[in-house]
């Protein structure tokens, strides 16, 4: 990805992007989800667009779906 | 529809019943004398082990290490315990009550994380060095001169186009490399309302580069 890939990503905004509050409040229902394999992005869009577009709330994701995945081994 | 400016539910989300393991955590908090004690004290432990993983799993990021990180992780884990007996009521049988509880410790290693950043920071946050806006984006060398145009276009629309407390969050984050979570410590505000203002910058940015033709019309909009 070159800078001006990179700058266009990042002014990139999705309209169904929930916020933090939001997807955070529903954190642990979509990380349980995902580690089910069931649809979460299917079921909570706004959600997914959230976590891939907000760095300290899909960090929270990937360390609580390890968390969550560490507990299932 | 702009959902990041008020909640929306996707999926109505219900209370359900609560599974074994969840009720028997519930019931030994709700409790009294050592049967809650014995409870506390396991699931302190548990929130150690995750705070442990997690701050493992970051560390390599972070200017932190050895004890400094275990200290982070202990930290991390009293307060989250703390946080978890004191919201226990909210609880509602969404996940099993481990997730919903670990979702406490990995917030405060995120926290507790933004906090160490400001006693050792790369850069004050009224630095502002726009020699560095190209780094931050990746452009080379050699497409920095094919994008001077776009690089001062860019500069023009955050000084125009953008609110001063936008203009602030943006210098912080995108010049400074701030971490939003350092950010919200430093403003006193919250994660919800910096990533808002954030969001709110990089729409109107976008708006007046594509309005100017600087950005290509085939990936202007959001996907």
């Amino acid at each position: 990805m070159n800078g001006r890939d990179e700058l266009d990503r990042f002014l990139r905004t999705d309209p169904r992007d929930v916020g933090c509050a939001r997807a955070m409040d529903m954190l642990h229902i979509y990380v349980e989800l995902v580690a089910a394999g069931g649809p979460a992005e299917q079921r909570y869009p706004g959600v997914a667009a959230h976590l891939s577009a907000c760095g300290p709330c899909g960090e929270d994701f990937e360390g609580l779906l390890a968390a969550v995945r560490g507990e299932e081994h | 529809m702009v959902p990041v400016d008020r909640p929306v539910r996707e999926v109505a989300v219900t209370a359900a019943p609560f599974d074994a393991e969840s009720a028997e955590w519930l019931r030994l908090l709700a409790g009294t004398g050592p049967e809650r004690e014995a409870a506390l004290e396991r699931l302190h432990e548990l929130l150690v082990r995750i705070a442990r993983g997690e701050v493992g799993r970051r560390g390599p990021r972070l200017r932190i290490t050895g004890p400094e990180l275990d200290d982070l992780a202990y930290q991390a884990a009293a307060d989250a315990l703390l946080a978890i007996t004191g919201k226990i009521g909210q609880f509602r049988g969404e996940s099993r009550f481990t997730t919903w509880a670990y979702k406490f410790v990995i917030f405060e290693v995120s926290a507790k994380i933004g906090r160490h950043f400001w006693r050792h920071p790369a850069v004050p946050l009224d630095a502002e060095d726009w020699d560095r806006l190209p780094d931050r984006f990746g452009f080379d060398p050699a497409q920095q001169a094919e994008c001077r145009d776009l690089l001062t276009a860019l500069r023009r629309a955050v000084n125009e186009e953008l609110t001063p407390r936008q203009r602030d969050v943006f210098v912080a984050i995108v010049l400074n490399d701030v971490p939003l979570d350092a950010l919200v410590l430093q403003l006193a505000s919250s994660r919800n309302a910096i990533y808002k203002m954030l969001f709110d910058a990089r729409r109107k940015l976008r708006a007046a580069l594509d309005a100017n033709g600087y950005l290509r019309a085939d990936t202007a909009r959001p996907t």
